[in-house]
């Protein structure tokens, strides 16, 4: 039992004790613990959903039901970076559509896919509370705002983000 | 004494107001009023008397809220719980980031001041991931509550003690309804509870809980430290207090403001947002959000106060608008709310569930120049299903036929030339269509 959750490193586990410790039951830190273990690896694959499991005395099933539940927790690896582009109605009309496209065009993905190089993954997302600045997207922890279909220098020639 | 008290301590620059300014600009005076001189029935009185009304988006008045909490021995052994909803994730919705970025001292000491009103000993921020700043700045001001003593045990020495976390979200729209957000603290899948139990009653963990918007509370801070009065003068019409305003679209200023409850919206769209953007005309606006029901040229006038809004056959939801032009299609804006809606479903009711991606598909219908005239009177049929109050578990499925029905009413021959035309005629902001 013990080795299931060792795959979790010291720094999880006791970052996971500690969301634990606020709360009446074990399992009632899921979320939280899925995110810290995200933080840690990018993703949450289905050996850290067992261990995370285990050491918070829920099945695994149940968790991967929470786990798949959020848009923000990921079940498959993601890129070094995850663009979350805002596809709501503020930036819509303000052509986010275009901005997609070009996008797509340029890193060579669509939705839900990771470039080949392994440095983005793109996704949509829902209004991102910012739509007086619309188009907007995130790399990242960064918000960045009036995107234009014709300058994406947000994303670096070699792909990084600057 | 300010007439814009939510806004006082926003600074051009987009910096944060930290502790030592926030204070010196008079703050956390309200905390020391309430822990010294108030008692947590004079602080509800006080909250009741300003005829304050929930900025989350259903208006229902604070005062009433908070007076079905069971105090003193009747709420039983355990703990209460305060929680502020910053899940902001409303479509068209901007506001609370305001204030969660650049003010979260207003927002903890109005935090502060609900749980003492009823008691409650464990406060949550429960705020939308992408949040990132709004996070880090949050954390910080926390950090220098508990330093300064406003938290923690035996708060400035008045023997009440509050603890408050900071919960971020994992993601999605549904995690803003209160119940469902209790369920995403307890750390389960977000589906809404059944009510009653109200969480005022039966909340967190089975404990009394209060679940506010972010701009309510940050109301309580200046209520409690100016006096519902003086609140009650703010307003220019019905409702008391000022609201973060706000508008975005192809307008030419988007952006928000705080105005009097009562503002007329031709002010807020014409003097505030500059009107509409050269070579775009208003076709209409959804007031509050893109759970409200549409608004037209007609509506220009009317004064942004709940039931003023609610008579015109909308609501004035989170008071942020988004404004359709006449270059974007609104039968395309519909759609483009309707997939939010469908995505966003939590999937527990079947009308919500199936019945939103079937207007969808509906939508998709009408673009692609398939659509007959059968399909909008059926439409119409599956919206007011969809739509009906308790047709469905929760507001979410409601809320998102309010576009759908107003837009059948509002642009009628938009549907018309759809079907006539063999599709979609726009030529969007950008070339969309
Ligand atoms: C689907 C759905 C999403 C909601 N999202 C939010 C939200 O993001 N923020 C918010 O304050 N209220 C939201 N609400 C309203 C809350 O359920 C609740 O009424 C509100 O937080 C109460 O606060 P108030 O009384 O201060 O307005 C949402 C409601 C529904 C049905
Ligand atoms: S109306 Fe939709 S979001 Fe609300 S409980 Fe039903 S399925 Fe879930």
């Amino acid at each position: 039992m013990s080795d299931v959750i060792a795959t979790l490193s010291p720094e999880e586990i006791s970052e996971i004790e500690h969301e634990i410790a606020l709360i009446p039951r074990r399992d009632g830190a899921a979320i939280d613990a899925l995110l810290i273990v995200q933080k840690h690896r990018g993703w949450v694959s289905d050996e850290s959903l067992r261990a995370i499991a285990r050491l918070l005395e829920m099945s695994a099933e149940e968790l991967d039901g929470i786990a798949t539940f959020y848009n923000l927790i990921f079940r498959k690896p993601v890129g070094e970076q995850v663009i979350l582009l805002c596809d709501s109605v503020s930036c819509w009309l303000r052509g986010c559509e275009q901005v997609k496209a070009r996008l797509s065009e340029r890193l060579g993905i669509g939705y839900g896919e990771t470039t080949a190089d392994g440095r983005y993954t793109l996704l949509p997302v829902p209004c991102l509370g910012a739509c007086d600045r619309a188009p907007v997207m995130m790399v990242g922890d960064e918000l960045h705002t009036h995107l234009d279909e014709t300058d994406l220098s947000v994303l670096s020639p070699e792909g990084a983000a600057s | 004494m300010t007439e814009r008290p939510l806004t006082q301590n926003i600074r051009a620059d987009g910096a944060s107001t930290f502790l030592a300014d926030y204070e010196a600009n008079g703050g956390y005076s309200g905390l020391r009023k309430a822990v010294s001189s108030m008692t947590p029935e004079s602080c509800l009185d006080e909250v009741k008397n300003s005829r304050l009304r929930g900025r989350g988006g259903a208006g229902f008045p604070t005062g009433m809220k908070w007076s079905f909490v069971p105090m003193g021995e009747k709420a039983g052994p355990g703990h209460k719980y305060l929680i502020a909803n910053a899940d902001e994730m409303e479509p068209g919705t901007f506001k609370d980031r305001l204030i969660l970025e650049q003010d979260p001292h207003q927002l903890l000491e109005g935090m502060m001041l609900a749980a003492f009103t009823i008691q409650a000993d464990i406060a949550y921020v429960f705020l939308r991931g992408e949040y990132v700043l709004a996070a880090e700045r949050l954390m910080q001001a926390i950090a220098e509550c508990y330093e300064a003593g406003y938290l923690g045990d035996n708060i400035l020495g008045s023997g009440y003690s509050l603890h408050l976390h900071l919960h971020r979200s994992a993601g999605r729209y549904i995690c803003g309804e209160e119940t469902a957000l209790i369920n995403a603290l307890e750390g389960k899948r977000a589906n809404p509870r059944p009510k009653p139990p109200f969480p005022q009653v039966a909340g967190l963990w089975g404990r009394p809980s209060i679940v506010n918007n972010v701009e309510t509370l940050c109301n309580i801070t200046h209520i409690i430290t100016h006096g519902a009065d003086w609140f009650q003068t703010l307003g220019r019409g019905e409702d008391s207090g000022t609201k973060l305003f706000g508008a975005s679209g192809n307008v030419k200023n988007p952006g928000v403001w705080e105005l009097p409850m009562g503002t007329p919206v031709r002010e807020i769209l014409e003097d505030h947002a500059g009107g509409m953007r050269d070579g775009y005309q208003l076709r209409g606006f959804l007031p509050g959000g893109g759970s409200t029901d549409f608004l037209v040229e007609q509506h220009l006038d009317l004064a942004m106060d709940y039931d003023v809004i609610g008579k015109a056959g909308s609501r004035m939801g989170t008071g942020t608008m988004i404004v359709l032009d006449d270059r974007n299609c609104p039968l395309g804006m519909v759609r483009n709310l309707s997939r939010f809606f469908a995505h966003e479903s939590c999937g527990f009711c079947t009308p919500c569930r199936d019945g939103i991606p079937w207007v969808v598909q509906l939508l998709d219908r009408f673009e692609q120049g398939q659509a007959t005239e059968d399909d909008i009177a059926l439409l119409e049929e599956k919206a007011a299903f969809i739509g009906g109050i308790g047709n469905t578990h929760c507001a979410l499925a409601p809320g998102a036929m309010e576009p759908v029905n107003s837009a059948l009413k509002y642009f009628r021959e938009d549907f018309e030339r759809h079907i006539t035309a063999g599709g979609c005629t726009y030529n969007g902001a950008a070339g969309r269509h």
